[in-house]
Formats: C-alpha cells, structure tokens, sequence
C-alpha cells in the first residue's frame, strides 16, 4: 500500500514535470517558460553551491565564475569565434571538466586554511575571472572582451537541434520547451547525485567536517582531499549549468557573471535551508519568482505608496537579497526549510563545537 | 628612471590607503577572529558621504579647506555610527553561531550598503571635487603632488596615533586584553562589548579617511569602490599577518609598491601582451601566493589554520 502510493506520487509528479512548460505557456506566456528554463539553470547551480556551502560548510562567493568558466568553455568550443563546432556531447563534459580543474586549483592552496580566507578566496577568484573575461580580447582576441561571443552553436543531439521547433507525436516543441526537457534531465541528475551524495560516506563526511573540523580528523576523514572534493564536486556542476546556459542563450558576456550573481545563488541555498535539497528547491523557486513580481509590481506600488518611482526593480532586488542574507541568519539560521541534522547544529546554543570557536590562544 | 620614482611614489600612496583600510580589518580579526567582510563597503559610504557634504558646504560659500575639513569630520562621524551598527546588528547576536553565520550577514551587510549607496548616489562616477592647492612637486625625477604628500602625512599621523592608542592607553590595555581573552578580559573587569563596539569604529573612522583620501586622490568616487579595495586591503592585512597591526601596515605599504610597480611593468615584462588593467589581479596572487608559501604573513607570529 504505502509502495503504492510513493509510486502514484512518483507518476503524477513526472507527468506534471512533463506537462509544465504546455500549461505555463498556455497559462502564462511563452516568456514564462523561459523563465521555467533559467530556473532549472539556478536550481543546478544552487545544488552545486549547496554541497559546497551546505554539505561542508565553506563559504564560496565566487560561485559564479565556474558558471562562466563552463559558459565560456562551451562558447570558445561551438561559436565561430574561435572557429571551432565540437558537438555538445564532447563540449558539455569539457565544460564541467575545465570548471572542475578550476576549482581544484583555487581549492588546493585556501582549502588548509580557515574558512573565512576560502570566502574571500573565491571572492577575488570571480572577480579576477570577470577582468580576464573582460580583458583577454588583446593583442590576441580569445573572449572577445566586453562584447561577449555570440552566435553560439545551438545545443545538437546528434542531428536533432534544440534551436528549431520540431513536431513530435503530434505536439508542437518550440525551441524552449526543447531546452525545457534537456535541463529538466541534467536537473534530475543533479538531484540525484546530491541525493546520493547526501547519505553516502562522502556525504556524512562533508557534514561531520562542516560541524567540526578537528573531530572529523580526529576520526580519520582526510579533510583537506574531502573538502577539496565538495569544492570541486560543486564546481564540476556550476560547469554543467554555464555549458548549459551558453548553448541555451547563444550568446555569453561577461556582465553576466557578476559578484550579485554569485550572491543571488548564495542567497537561494541560504533562504531555502542550507543543506536540505527540498530546502534549496524552495529557495531557487522563491527567487526566481520574486524578481518577476518585483519588475511588474515595484514601480506601480511605489507609484500608489510615494507618487513616484524611487528604486528600479533590479536595485530593489538585491537590497531584498542582502537583506534575506541578515534576516534569515539572525532569525532562521537554518533557512526556510532546514534539514533535520543542521538545524540542530545552527539552532543549538551551548553544544561542544563552540568551544573550539573560542579557544583562540 | 623616471617611470621607477614615480611607480614608487604612486604605490606609496596607494599603499598607506591599503594599510590605513588593512588596519580595519586587522583590529576586528584580533578581537573577534573574524574577517569583517563589510569594511571595503565602509570606505566607499565614507567617500560618499564626504563628497555629498563637500558639495553642500561650497554651495553655502565656504572655503574649500573648510568644507574638506567639514566632509571629513562628518564621514568619520557617519561611518563610526555605521560600524558600531553593523557590528550591533549582524555580528553580535551571532557571536557565538557557528563560523559561517557572520560570514554570511556579514555579505548580506556589503550588499545592502552598495546597493543603498546605489540608490542614493546613482550609478555614475561623481567627480570629486579638488579642494587642496594644486601644486606638484619634482622629486627625483618624479612628480609628487601636494594632495599625494597630504594623503602620506595623514596616514602617517593616524597610524601612529593609533599605534599610541593600543599601547599606551587604557583602552588600548583593554583591547589587547579581549584579544588576548574575551571571557578572561570580562573576568577582569573589563566590558568586552564596548572594547568591541569601539575597535568597529575607530576599524570604521579610519576607513572613512580612507575613503576621503582615495577620492581625493584620484578625483572619483562610485558606489562600487568599496569591494575591490576592501578586497586588496584584506590581501594587505593577510600579507602582513592578520591581526597583527604593524602588519597591516607593512602589508599596506608593501602591497601598493607591489601593485603599481607591477602595473608599470607589466607591459614591458610580457612584451605588451598583458597591459596595466591586469593591475587589480596582482593583488590577488600576491593573497594566494602568501595563503601558499606563508599563511601567517611577513609579521605574524601564528600559523592561522583552525577550523
């Protein structure tokens, strides 16, 4: 009975996922299913911060430059920027390969250190990745600079292109909806390895580092290869996601991988509860859909509050998202929908951990 | 030759903002072994509001050194109310959270302040006014101007100011003390709440002098020079070894050198394939460098791993 009913959820939970963008672009609009597209995007990219973030527990503030180092990989290798048409089975891995060697590289000296250098770390890193972005257009252009590549191949599954419409069993697939089902699979897969992850030995490994350090090396974890791994691992998926968003957008710039990016995806696996999958589903959801509102709603609540306009929407946005930073630590540590281990841990006053907070000697 | 002295006197100049902002940081991660992200975020509100009320006192007719006196005062004073807040609002409630708690409000804080700043100020670049006599000069070989041997004086004067605060005062007796130990210091009668309120605003009042002087210096001032600088001043305070003061200001210094030499070299050394806009990179491999080869920096005394 009980398998029964977790197989009907299961059914009616695919057919749904599958029914999505059909009922968002007859209910909405096709510009809502796109939005539909950006979210499955954000909530790759938040389950790769969440391993690093909510797992083991050091703080990424460069997230974004993996996106772009996967973006900008799949762009130099399937635009005619460089020349280059590789097919995208060959460059979506090389994306997430490259973003992971990234992520090595910048893990491998700041990961034996404290985790506030790790923060600032990867700080300066995305930064330093958007001035080489920006910069590397002379006196060899590579990334075109400022004007970002564009014209980027369309994503190719074999002969059959997710730039064009198609008609399948008689059902018409505009190029979004393509991109829909594509993302929705690399989701799930994504899902299904933090899932995985999450119960695994590797998992409980991340989680007994994150609550501390010194006890899990007491208990043989190696913890710099195990952190250094959740580093990597959430690099590895932030490439997926950038591959994903260069072939989907056909076009790539700099500016789109700026430090509020990097703060906004924080934001989502913060509000949501860090650690917890269903947590960050919820954040992402939450945060995708506030700035849709806040574009339609801002100006004319502000006109009928104040009589005039004072803040654009994209200013008010990331004032809310610092703001949800402060609230939801100080008030809801664990975020919205926290899981049941690390709730006990952010909300627990006078465990032992602290302790090792404080003997600073 | 000439390139060398002024490359010199350019970092120097530079460098005693970094290390007056460094110092900010380095005081805060003394006392609370935290890394107070929201600082760079400090010195650009400390510039701006300088800028706002220089421009209001000259509309009233004052003297350009009076109103420079008067943005400076005002900017210390605002930005000593913004640190003790910050510090009052996001840090001390989660003092005794896990690690990652006051990291994350303490991103929430910059965030909010830029964006803050954003909508007051608008995106553009202000011009910032100049104030001080206009008067170069030649030192071997290399321009100095006044307001650059200004900005070297005033750094010199706080830092040692502050140098003789911390050890030659009780408060300063005080603040080593909750470095030392909190609950010891608290054992011993001293109000570790107001040693650490304070620190954040004498943290707070430097940065906003530096924020003054960086504009003053380059004539600009933009809602967004904050996270960059605040980023270099904590490669400053790394590179000298945080928490400790007379590291930041060797780190400051040193950083400054570092950086203008290396963007007045950068192009001859990679025969012109990499020009002076790389000049914000160098900052950070030096932090990466440092995290590598000497993760306690030039002066400190301990290793900094802990969990």
């Amino acid at each position: 009975m009980r398998q029964r009913d977790t197989w009907l959820v299961l059914v009616v939970l695919a057919i749904g996922l599958l029914a999505l963008p059909f009922m968002t672009d007859a209910l909405l609009g096709r510009g809502w299913v796109r939005i539909l597209d950006f979210t499955l995007l954000y909530i790759m990219l938040a389950l790769g911060l969440n391993i690093v973030v909510g797992y083991a527990g050091l703080l990424d503030l460069g997230y974004i430059a993996f996106f772009a180092v996967g973006a900008y990989c799949y762009a130099l290798l399937g635009s005619p920027q460089l020349g280059l048409h590789f097919p995208f089975w060959v460059i979506l891995p090389l994306s997430a390969l490259l973003a992971c060697l990234f992520g090595v590289l910048l893990g491998a000296p700041t990961l034996r250190l404290r985790g506030d250098y790790l923060a600032i770390v990867t700080l300066g890193f995305g930064e330093i990745i958007r001035i080489f972005l920006n910069n590397l257009n002379s006196p060899i252009n590579i990334t075109n600079g400022p004007q970002g590549i564009g014209m980027i191949d369309p994503i190719h599954l074999g002969s059959f292109s997710l730039g064009s419409t198609h008609e399948l069993f008689g059902l018409t697939l505009p190029p979004v909806h393509l991109h829909y089902y594509l993302f929705l699979f690399f989701t799930l897969l994504v899902i299904f390895v933090s899932l995985r992850l999450e119960g695994s030995r590797i998992g409980r490994a991340w989680m007994a580092i994150r609550e501390d350090e010194i006890a899990a090396k007491a208990m043989g974890i190696n913890t710099r290869n195990i952190k250094l791994l959740a580093f990597a691992m959430g690099a590895t998926f932030g490439g997926l996601a950038g591959g994903l968003f260069a072939g989907f957008q056909g076009f790539v710039s700099p500016e789109s991988f700026g430090l509020a990016e990097s703060i906004t995806v924080l934001c989502m696996v913060v509000l949501g509860g860090m650690g917890n999958i269903s947590g960050v589903l919820l954040g992402c959801l939450l945060l995708v859909v506030l700035p849709e509102v806040l574009r339609h709603g801002s100006g004319p609540a502000q006109q009928l509050l104040f009589g005039r306009s004072f803040v654009d929407p994209e200013s008010l946005r990331m004032l809310l998202f610092g703001l949800a930073l402060i609230v939801v630590m100080l008030w809801r540590p664990a975020g919205l929908w926290p899981s049941r281990q690390h709730r006990s841990e952010l909300t627990a006053k006078d465990n032992l951990t602290k302790s090792s907070r404080d003997d600073r000697t | 030759m000439d390139t060398f002295f002024q490359q010199i006197i350019n970092g120097l100049v530079q460098g005693s903002v970094y290390a007056m902002v460094a110092l900010g940081y380095t005081m805060v991660y003394g006392i609370l072994g935290l890394i107070n992200f929201a600082h760079g975020e400090v010195v650009m509100v400390g510039a701006m509001v300088a800028l706002s009320v220089i421009q209001l006192s000259i509309s009233y007719g004052l003297p350009p050194i009076l109103a420079l006196l008067i943005g400076l005062m005002v900017s210390i004073a605002a930005c000593m109310a913004l640190g003790y807040s910050i510090e009052r609002v996001a840090y001390r409630p989660l003092r005794k959270a896990p690690r990652l708690a006051p990291l994350i409000t303490a991103i929430g804080v910059s965030m909010v302040l830029q964006t803050l700043a954003m909508i007051i100020w608008g995106r553009e670049y202000h011009a910032f006014p100049s104030l001080l006599p206009n008067g170069s000069h030649v030192l071997f070989g290399a321009i100095i101007t006044e307001v650059q041997i200004l900005i070297i004086l005033v750094a010199l004067a706080m830092m040692g100011g502050l140098l003789l605060l911390v050890h030659r005062t009780r408060l300063g007796r005080a603040m080593r003390a909750v470095a030392e130990d909190p609950s010891i210091a608290t054992l011993m009668g001293v109000n570790t709440n107001s040693v650490i309120s304070t620190t954040f605003m004498l943290g707070s009042g430097l940065a906003a002098t530096a924020g003054v002087m960086i504009s003053a210096n380059y004539g600009i001032a933009h809602y967004y020079m904050g996270s960059v600088l605040g980023l270099k001043a904590f490669t400053a305070a790394v590179l000298g070894g945080i928490g400790n003061m007379y590291g930041a200001m060797v780190g400051g210094l040193l950083l400054g050198l570092i950086e203008s030499l290396g963007a007045g070299y950068i192009g001859d050394l990679s025969g012109g394939f990499l020009g002076s806009h790389y000049q914000d990179v160098f900052s950070f491999f030096v932090l990466i460098s440092v995290l590598i080869f000497r993760p306690s920096g030039l002066l400190g005394e301990r290793v900094a791993e802990r969990s």
